[in-house]
């Protein structure tokens, strides 16, 4: 015993350096998972308010693109209202206004963004005292950012569409056809759709959108384009890169939705799976 | 005694805030950012209590993660290089660091820089594997870690002559 004790004593900086790389471990792994990641902090206060401080300052030196993006998004809507019909082709918000209500658009403002890492996470400055929900859709006006991951009362982080461990269920617009969108961490301008079948008469920029499978986002909301893409020769489906229609390297108001129907899918999907 | 406390509170609390603030929204050509609060484990005291040393450096990293959302990586990166840190500074200084309680802006350049470089590419090398945690994007990850230590390197050299003033 006497030895065991003196052998912890002796080696206590190796000891502290395992049992320290270990937690460290411990947390990296948590992390890669989505959903799991526990110690997703930057929702907390301390650090929402430092980035809030920061982004404060920020905003003002992007003015002049959120006021162009506000007119461009008005127009479209203006368009959409007074046209009846819809006249830009990009049918986003479908039969929101005359049934029940079943998406519920909530603003929000990023207050940390990232877009250089490998599992990019974005911070905005509402939480549950505003609504906000895990698993809510988060969009700007040109197109997706990604999906709320974790709220406390007043922020809320949001995985981006620029992380491995996010699936979001797309669709090709011109066929129909449905795929997964996902990101191989080596450009932040383009991510990747994948399992849509060889079926499919796809083309160079054909607009990719959402699809409706997720009660995530509603279906219809513009991802991006097709820029390459590729038939591998073993296999059914195509590897398609597909460039955002959103600059992600400055994400200024977003909107968040919430899909009101979720949980009732969600609990007959549960049901289903018993 | 109290003073070097007080000063390394500030260093660490500065750092972490310049760090968080300012050099994680560079994104130089899209990807590269200098990860200058591993300063703190460089400039550290070279003669201090290692357990400590290593305790703080896992909490400098932790703190990190934690304004990034990364998990660990910062903090597993941190505490190596606080870990390797008596080899590396034997590598670089000699055997005679060790009795001569020296600086690190009392180091000779090609020294200094040796020393720095070592702490840097360890740190980024481990920090870029767990973040992308794919043997597939080796090429990628080896890349990102070079680009960034250059960065890294001078920035960290820049700072050491900025903000130390030499003994007279």
């Amino acid at each position: 015993m006497q030895q065991i004790i003196n052998f912890f004593i002796r080696n206590k900086n190796g000891v502290l350096f395992l049992l320290l790389l270990l937690i460290g471990f411990v947390l990296t792994v948590q992390s890669h998972s989505y959903h799991r990641s526990k110690f997703s902090n930057s929702a907390r206060w301390l650090f929402g308010g430092i980035y809030e401080t920061n982004s404060n300052i920020k905003q003002y030196f992007h003015l002049k693109t959120d006021n162009r993006r506000l007119v461009e998004e008005n127009m479209r809507l203006r368009q959409l209202l007074f046209n009846g019909t819809d006249t830009t082709g990009n049918d986003v918000f479908i039969d929101t206004s005359s049934f029940k209500q079943k998406y519920v658009f909530r603003g929000a403002n990023v207050i940390k963004n990232s877009y250089s890492a490998a599992n990019n996470v974005l911070t905005i400055d509402k939480g549950s005292d505003d609504g906000i929900a895990p698993d809510m859709g988060v969009i700007t006006s040109e197109g997706i950012v990604g999906v709320v991951n974790r709220v406390s009362a007043n922020y809320a982080t949001v995985i981006s569409v620029l992380n491995t461990t996010i699936r979001i269920n797309a669709k090709h617009r011109p066929s129909g056809e449905i795929g997964s969108l996902t990101w191989n961490t080596k450009d932040h301008r383009l991510t990747q759709l994948i399992d849509v079948p060889k079926l499919a008469n796809i083309k160079e920029n054909d607009t990719i959108i959402t699809g409706g499978e997720s009660t995530i986002f509603p279906e219809g909301i513009p991802i991006g384009s097709i820029k390459t893409f590729s038939l591998q020769a073993a296999q059914n489906y195509y590897d398609i890169d597909v460039a955002l229609f959103n600059a992600m390297t400055h994400i200024g108001h977003v909107y968040v939705i919430e899909n009101q129907d979720a949980p009732q899918i969600k609990w007959l999907q549960d049901k289903a799976d018993e | 005694m109290n003073n070097d406390v007080f000063k390394n509170i500030i260093r660490f609390v500065a750092l972490v805030l310049a760090q968080v603030v300012i050099f994680n929204n560079i994104n130089f050509s899209g990807y590269i950012n200098p990860y200058v609060y591993i300063l703190f484990v460089i400039g550290y005291p070279f003669a201090s209590n290692r357990t400590l040393f290593l305790f703080i450096s896992f909490l400098l990293g932790l703190t990190i993660d934690m304004f990034t959302d990364a998990g660990g990586i910062n903090a597993i990166a941190c505490l190596v290089i606080a870990y390797i840190r008596p080899v590396v500074l034997r590598f670089s200084f000699g055997v005679s660091y060790e009795y001569h309680n020296i600086k690190i802006i009392e180091t000779g350049w090609a020294e200094r820089f040796t020393y720095v470089s070592i702490m840097t590419v360890t740190h980024h090398l481990i920090l870029f594997s767990l973040e992308t945690f794919n043997a597939s994007l080796i090429l990628s990850t080896l890349m990102k870690t070079l680009f960034s230590s250059i960065f890294t390197i001078i920035l960290c050299l820049s700072f050491i002559v900025l903000f130390s003033r030499k003994r007279t």
